[in-house]
């Protein structure tokens, strides 16, 4: 694939140790979606307790050791475990490397006609900080003490006295170290090494969601740098960054606290972790644009208002964390100024998501696989903001606060939202990776199967969430109000185990594609952007020619011209 | 009407009535909007399918402005959520507490994994608490050096409350963060080491309760159970009465003087 001078002909080094930044993006890609079934692997066994609380885990419960599942039978511990990795995993280990890793560093370059990234190196030890920070996380689980059972958000006091909080740490730190390169890299890039005539205002949308999405990481992510280097000070070297005076755990004064603020960790936290919603779905915003001009065979309705919107969205990120913390102790004034920001950013979210359904208005719709996967985060992605209305109010934040509505609202926002998405675009640019189709059938009964069971999976929680279920609870049958509710847990399971199954269409068409799929040209959709203006695979270099960009990234149905689209490269001749 | 079931669950304060009002409202809007929304998607969807012949036309007459409408719709609702809704009750319900004292005033004091609850006695004082006099005796150190602890009452997990009229709860932990949720008071406060936050309720409707625990506080999280027991002023008075300490309390020597 690569011909990179660089690197041995084995292929060990061919593929680990290559700057191009399309292996690099392969690898990215490959990396997170084994992640990401790790992280689902979890869920399901989490979702056993949960549907039938207190039995024994079919098949697992016999291999665990009897320290997580005595006679089969999960611990709290263990359950614990598995939620605060899950969540670590889906977040910083799947979606984020996928969306911006995987995604970012293949299509950017070539969108932009550039040869590599701008710090190849730094591209291939950001890969690396992710690969063994990624690995560290998962060890953690063999390792003495087990897993961080904190939850994802690891609040102190409780993160700074569980056991398996250093590790998480330490593996925290090495993934936003990644991160922080990356978004260095994603920046230089896109706004030194554009080819010929590539202005700002000629990017593909894509390009610009990944700029946003590297200035939030840039921006955001040194905090929680910070924050994780106090908390990992307040568990190994006994200082009390966030930890009062006169602690009394489970009987026992706690000997190093005093002087701490167990809110400083939120503030800085959410400092952090609400930009990362928005790093989580802008990249899938990108590619959901690419898809429906190239889909619709029209130019995207309004793509000034895309691109401000989503700088817009960038900027009123950072103002916006503390809706995390309405009921947390934080002064109740400061309630009110969040709650004004939250629904201001509500905002340009819905002007983007007008923008695209208005771009289906007058085009000539194709319903492809990818383009299958971008209509469907359309109303998923509504179903997501929607829900976020009551929880961003905080008046009827008090109540839902906590439960499972939460849970059901940011599922929707990142699993039927952005993984549909990111999903579409591995149909979409697998013809470039590979110079391959993947196949058709076999991708349409993978997205209606998962589009099925995933609103099946989370819709009931929006129920149990009314109904007041709490979250993080090893036993939803504990509390009173929760029973009721509890066996809409077994239809969630049971989707859950659907949509593992039906992810197996997906993995098999995507490995047996590599070498087997339906051979295709260098630009099987007819599309516009510099991807498609470089052979299939692109080769090192990426382009076989130089590149002069002469028009903005849409120009599909031109008038008065017999093909129905022009690629950026060639001249309009009216 | 059930205490529990599919939707809320039964509304026992008097704030709790608010919150369902914009929990409905907002989704009523909500599924309005979906609806809405849904049509006209799946319309689209329809109409501009790919016929052979047919080539896609581009819309530059249409303009930017006449799409923003959806966008103005959702804002102005919004606006009228925060300035007449949200930002007034939330006001009423955790900023303009009634000052401890004036009304009816309990403390809870959280710990892995149950809820201390602290009544002041006959006094209304809160004796003082030091980590350094915790024991299983005495859970959360209460210093009975100090005259106003000798009346206090502590007993775990069972908060007892005068119907129809304001409580407030101060509201702290001893270890990790925990959160105070009571489903049918539609109230929910974090319960923060070092932090004393406090929280009122007035409760409309006589009867038992639950509290559970909403923050992720280990390994018990989710047997971190009370219960909340709404009594008439007289049976209230009676209870507390019933559970005042005896003469003698079993503690230190320092008592002897």
């Amino acid at each position: 694939m690569s011909q990179d001078s660089h690197s041995s002909s084995k292929p060990f080094y061919r593929y680990f140790f290559s700057t191009d930044h399309k292996v690099i993006g392969l690898l990215y890609t490959i990396t997170a979606l084994f992640f990401l079934l790790c992280g689902f692997m979890l869920m399901l066994v989490m979702r056993w307790q949960l549907a039938f609380p207190g039995s024994p885990i079919p098949f697992l419960g016999r291999i665990l050791s009897p320290n997580l599942a005595p006679n089969g039978v999960m611990t709290p511990d263990f359950y614990n475990a598995l939620g605060a990795m899950h969540g670590t995993i889906m977040v910083f280990l799947g979606i984020v490397p996928l969306g911006v890793g995987g995604f970012g560093n293949y299509v950017l370059p070539l969108q932009i006609g550039a040869e590599d990234m701008a710090f190849p190196r730094l591209n291939l030890a950001s890969y690396w900080f992710f690969l063994l920070g990624g690995l560290l996380m998962l060890s953690s689980f063999i390792m003495p003490g087990g897993a961080a059972q904190s939850g994802w958000t690891s609040y102190p006091p409780l993160a700074i006295i569980n056991p398996g909080q250093t590790v998480w740490l330490f593996a925290m730190v090495m993934l936003i170290t990644s991160s922080l390169l990356g978004a260095v890299n994603f920046l230089v890039t896109s706004f030194n090494m554009r080819a010929m005539g590539m202005k700002l205002s000629r990017l593909p949308i894509f390009v610009w969601a990944q700029i946003v999405t590297a200035f939030l990481l840039l921006l955001a992510f040194p905090p929680l740098e910070a924050a994780s280097v106090l908390q990992l000070m307040d568990r190994i070297a006994h200082t009390s960054f966030y930890l009062p005076q006169g602690l009394v755990i489970l009987g026992m004064r706690h000997i190093a606290s005093g002087g701490g603020q167990p809110l400083l960790w939120q503030h800085l936290f959410w400092f952090l972790a609400h930009p990362e919603v928005y790093v989580l779905l802008l990249p899938a915003m990108g590619i959901v644009s690419e898809i429906l001009a190239n889909n619709t065979r029209k130019p995207l309705h309004g793509y000034n208002v895309i691109v401000g919107s989503m700088i817009s969205i960038g900027i009123l990120a950072f103002v916006v964390w503390a809706h995390h913390m309405f009921i947390s102790g934080m002064s109740a004034v400061l309630s009110d100024f969040f709650l004004v920001t939250t629904m201001i950013i509500s905002v340009p979210s819905v002007a983007i998501l007008t923008s695209f359904v208005f771009s289906l208005r007058g085009g000539s719709i194709r319903f492809t696989t990818p383009m299958l996967f971008a209509l469907a985060f359309l109303p998923m992605f509504g179903i997501g903001g929607l829900t976020g209305l009551p929880l961003g109010l905080t008046v009827t934040d008090i109540y839902l606060h906590d439960t499972y509505y939460i849970i059901g609202h940011f599922h929707y926002i990142v699993v039927p939202g952005s993984l549909l998405a990111l999903m579409g675009g591995v149909y979409y640019w697998f013809p470039k990776w590979f110079g391959r189709k993947m196949n058709d059938t076999l991708g349409k009964w993978h997205f209606w199967t998962s589009l099925i069971c995933m609103n099946g999976v989370f819709f009931p929680m929006f129920i149990q969430g009314l109904a007041g279920q709490d979250r993080r609870y090893y036993d939803p049958m504990a509390a009173l109000h929760s029973v009721p509710t509890q066996p809409l847990h077994v239809v969630s399971s049971v989707f859950a185990g659907l949509l593992f199954l039906s992810q197996i269409p997906f993995i098999y068409n995507f490995f047996y594609s590599i070498r087997h799929g339906e051979k295709t040209d260098d630009n099987p959709w007819q599309a516009t952007t510099l991807d498609w203006a470089c052979p299939s695979p692109p080769p090192h270099g990426n382009f076989t020619k130089p590149i002069h960009v002469y028009h903005g990234p849409y120009e599909y149905s031109p008038v008065g011209h017999k093909a129905d689209w022009i690629p950026q490269n060639e001249e309009i001749l009216a | 009407m059930k205490q529990y079931g599919w939707g809320l669950p039964l509304a026992a304060s008097s704030y709790a009535g608010s919150i369902d009002f914009g929990i409905y409202l907002i989704h009523a809007v909500m599924i309005l909007i979906f609806v809405i929304w849904g049509v006209f998607f799946t319309y689209l969807l329809i109409k501009y399918r790919k016929k052979t012949g047919v080539s896609a036309e581009r819309d530059e007459t249409h303009g930017v402005f006449k799409s923003l409408i959806p966008d103005l719709i959702v804002m102005v609702f919004e606006i009228v959520l925060i300035a007449v809704y949200a930002i007034p009750v939330w006001s009423k319900i955790k900023i303009d507490t009634p000052a401890s004292g004036n009304v009816n005033t309990v403390a809870i004091e959280a710990q892995q994994w149950s809820w201390n609850i602290h009544y002041p006695g006959p006094d209304g004082k809160f004796g003082k608490t030091e980590s350094k006099y915790v024991h299983f005796s005495n859970p959360i150190g209460l210093d009975y050096n100090d005259p106003a602890a000798k009346d206090d009452i502590v007993i775990a997990n069972e908060l007892h409350l005068p119907v129809n009229e304001p409580t407030v709860i101060e509201l702290t932990s001893m270890d990790v963060i925990h959160s105070l949720f009571i489903p049918e008071f539609r109230l929910k406060q974090d319960a923060v080491p070092g932090m004393k936050i406090p929280v009122w309720v007035k409760p409309t409707k006589i009867g038992t309760f639950e509290i559970s625990c909403a923050q992720l506080c280990g390994m018990a999280h989710s047997f971190m159970r009370g219960k909340v027991v709404v009594q008439s002023r007289a049976d209230y008075d009676a209870w507390l009465k019933s559970h005042e300490p005896q003469a003698a309390q079993p503690v230190s020597a320092s008592e002897a003087f």
